[in-house]
């Protein structure tokens, strides 16, 4: 019973988010110059861009869809799967590579068993990569959340990842 | 006008002359990769690059006007080493395997790297290859040759309005790919093949069906008809090094025919054909006034564009199939009756200026004949391969005719290549069917050449036909879009009749055309099909002897039952999104 319940209630939530979609999409109605605009907007309300966003877009704006998945695909920001509950990032930037912030995400990868961009099943982490956060002088860095950790140890990294449920 | 000197030789052009071009008028020529005659410079390369005095830092040549009194330098001791630097960093990841790619002898990045003189690639090889794109019956995809120089997207964005490939994902991981990275064939390209013949290098080919026409030509029991679109006849001779637009009809006859085909015929028979039943369309629709503009359907990048795009526009296609599809049908059919062949026995095969070609033929409706109409489509290029690899030199051919039966052409149809063709063919025999009488002034001149969008108004008997012609995607979506918006706001249309071609220049400027062409040998090749319309003894459909023998023998009148069962089809509205097919609930 209860699962059932859940299992409708998600639908229709989903459902719900693409009729809001649709106002959006209706305020920029044929404005392909304002796809970032509406594709941020989409991101906020879903958490991702599923491809029936990208195609509703695409339509409503005007704009074709391989511009559409070309734009999701360039930005880091934007992500064609589900996001989980943290968000976990490793710096990349000059600083950090130096540093071994290959290394941290070499060891991300293989113990969330997932690749950058992606989210683990259980969609507790999502993997990414930033170009520098600022922290130069704590390379290499990451970023959990809003939380930043610096000096970051492949030994002590997962420990830290772990304290987040 | 500009006077600067270029390494110190005086040179003058007309304001905004790029560097690039100025120096070819100075002899200089200053290597380039991205940049393409037709398209607009993006500077992706960065090849071109050169130095101005006192202008600090690095100039794209292509992309730099050329300044009043500077003084340009184009091949300085910095500006080599840079150049093959770059092109040296270009085939760090450039799939090297030159002897097995198609392009091997005909690669712009293979001349460079001769040009620039590179005997080593310094940097490290990258190992990772990516899976080939075979999704599409018409064009294939090699993302390991791929440079990124924005040709093809350009190209496929900008002047044919598809946007089926586009620059996707970021940094090294930049590849050029149809949306969701999913194939060419699960995605809204039109098989135009316009990608094709930019490309610089081997990333974009045609689907080769070479070896099954091999095979059909060395079986004993089949009997392998072939026939030559228009605009072959004039495109042939570049794959042997003759000029563009040498016309070469009765040497392509003879070295097909030595290649071993059974029966050579010709595409510019059933032109005729499609001239009778689309001019019988257009006057029955004149008369009722319904579903006008009548537009052609020759072109089956446009098909498969107005499908996706436009189908709301499907009652005003004509319904006459192809020239090609028309052959087909009756190759397996009249053909095979007259000669006594068994159908199943016959392989028909087609020479095509084309890529999307190969995707009609293999539309399930296209089996009129009870069979596949057209069993094999192959471009320009591929018979140019096929007769190399017999040894035959077109070049060395004497002139023979076509075989009979459907074979016989006037000069109607051998302007079906070039844009504007099929409207002036259709416009000469629509005149005589209405009026009973001839149109006197033949050359309809207006509806000629490689400009925009033409427009023309023919006068039948007080009867004013107002015609328009388009020749590439985005000329067709901006002449259609208005034509939507005369019947949505005033409920008809001022045009009566509109030819639409998907590629620019019309069929002379196919995606099955030779390497390095541009919009110079394009009008030469149309130029050339004009000449032999003046040159030939037939110049109405109408007149051609051997299509009053069909409709006699075969097909009884224009639009007849038997005409509608083989010579027209139907259309379906495709998805935006993957290009396949929207099935009605």
């Amino acid at each position: 019973m209860v699962a059932e319940n859940q299992c409708h209630c998600e639908q229709a939530q989903e459902e719900e988010l693409y009729l809001k979609l649709q106002e959006i999409i209706k305020e920029h109605q044929r404005r392909p110059k304002e796809l970032i605009m509406v594709l941020h907007k989409a991101q906020n309300l879903f958490g991702y861009l599923p491809r029936r966003v990208q195609e509703m877009v695409s339509e409503g704006l005007n704009v074709s869809l391989n511009e559409v998945y070309g734009v999701i695909t360039f930005y880091n920001f934007f992500s064609t799967v589900p996001q989980g509950r943290n968000n976990v990032k490793i710096c990349l930037g000059t600083a950090c590579y130096v540093r071994g912030g290959q290394m941290l995400l070499k060891k991300a990868e293989k113990e969330l068993g997932i690749r950058a961009g992606e989210t683990t099943e259980d969609r507790r982490y999502s993997l990414g990569i930033v170009r520098c956060i600022g922290a130069c002088g704590l390379a290499p860095a990451m970023l959990i959340n809003d939380d930043v950790y610096g000096r970051v140890k492949t030994t002590k990294m997962m420990e830290i990842i772990e304290r987040y449920g | 006008m500009t006077k600067a000197k270029i390494n110190n030789v005086d040179v003058e052009v007309p304001e905004g002359t790029s560097i690039l071009w100025a120096a070819r008028k100075a002899n200089f020529t200053i290597p380039t990769l991205c940049n393409h005659p037709d398209l607009v410079p993006g500077g992706q390369c960065g090849v071109c690059v050169v130095e101005i005095e006192g202008i600090p830092g690095l100039k794209r040549a292509c992309m730099t006007p050329l300044g009043e009194g500077w003084k340009v330098h184009t091949h300085t001791a910095r500006l080599m080493a840079i150049r093959r630097q770059l092109v040296d960093l270009i085939l760090s990841n450039h799939d090297t395997d030159c002897l097995t790619c198609m392009k091997n002898n005909n690669c712009e990045l293979q001349t460079l790297a001769a040009t620039l003189g590179i005997d080593t690639i310094e940097w490290h090889k990258s190992e990772n290859k990516l899976p080939i794109d075979r999704s599409s019956v018409a064009i294939v995809r090699d993302p390991n040759k791929c440079i990124l120089c924005g040709r093809c997207t350009q190209v496929c964005s900008s002047i044919q309005t598809v946007n089926a490939l586009a620059v996707n994902h970021r940094g090294y991981d930049t590849v050029i790919t149809a949306a969701f990275d999913e194939g060419l064939g699960n995605s809204v390209c039109i098989n135009c093949g316009q990608c094709v013949v930019h490309c610089p290098v081997g990333a974009l080919y045609e689907n080769s069906h070479t070896e099954e026409v091999w095979q059909a030509i060395h079986d004993p029991d089949k009997f392998v008809v072939v026939q030559e679109a228009p605009a072959v006849r004039v495109m042939l001779g570049e794959e042997f090094g003759m000029k563009p637009g040498t016309l070469v009809t009765g040497k392509m006859y003879a070295a097909l025919r030595r290649l071993g085909f059974d029966a050579v015929l010709d595409t510019n028979f059933s032109a005729d054909l499609t001239i009778i039943e689309e001019g019988t369309e257009l006057v029955s629709r004149l008369k009722t006034g319904k579903r006008l503009p009548l537009i052609t359907s020759c072109s089956p990048g446009w098909i498969k564009f107005m499908e996706t795009f436009f189908h709301d526009m499907i009652p005003h296609m004509s319904t006459a199939k192809s020239p090609q599809q028309m052959f087909g049908a009756l190759a397996k059919t009249y053909f095979a009756e007259q000669r006594g062949i068994a159908p199943d026995k016959i392989v028909s095969v087609s020479i095509m200026p084309c890529t999307a070609k190969k995707f009609e033929c293999q539309r399930p409706e296209m089996n009129a004949s009870g069979f596949q109409d057209v069993d094999f489509v192959l471009t320009t290029r591929e018979i140019g391969r096929m007769l190399r690899a017999a040894g035959i030199d077109l070049n060395e051919m004497p002139d023979e005719s076509a075989d009979s039966l459907l074979g016989e052409y006037t000069g109607a149809a051998t302007i079906f290549g070039a844009t504007g063709g099929v409207m002036e063919a259709a416009l000469r025999s629509a005149y005589f069917l209405v009026t009973g009488r001839e149109l006197e002034a033949i050359d309809i001149t207006p509806v000629r050449g490689l400009k925009g969008i033409k427009e023309a108004e023919i006068d039948i008997d007080g009867l004013k036909i107002k015609v328009a012609v388009a020749h590439s995607g985005g000329q067709a979506r901006r002449l259609i879009e208005k034509v939507q918006d005369q019947l949505k706001n005033e409920g008809k249309s001022e045009y009566h009749f509109i030819e639409v071609m998907a590629c620019p220049g019309g069929c002379v400027g196919g995606g099955g055309q030779s390497w390095g062409s541009n919009m110079a040998k394009r009008a030469r090749r149309g130029e050339s099909l004009y000449a032999e319309d003046r040159s030939l003894p037939y110049r109405r459909s109408h007149e051609n002897p051997s299509i009053k023998a069909v409709y006699e023998k075969f097909l009884g009148k224009p639009n007849s039952e038997r005409s509608h069962k083989l010579l027209h089809t139907h259309y379906y509205k495709r998805s935006a999104v993957d290009g396949k097919i929207i099935t009605e609930k």
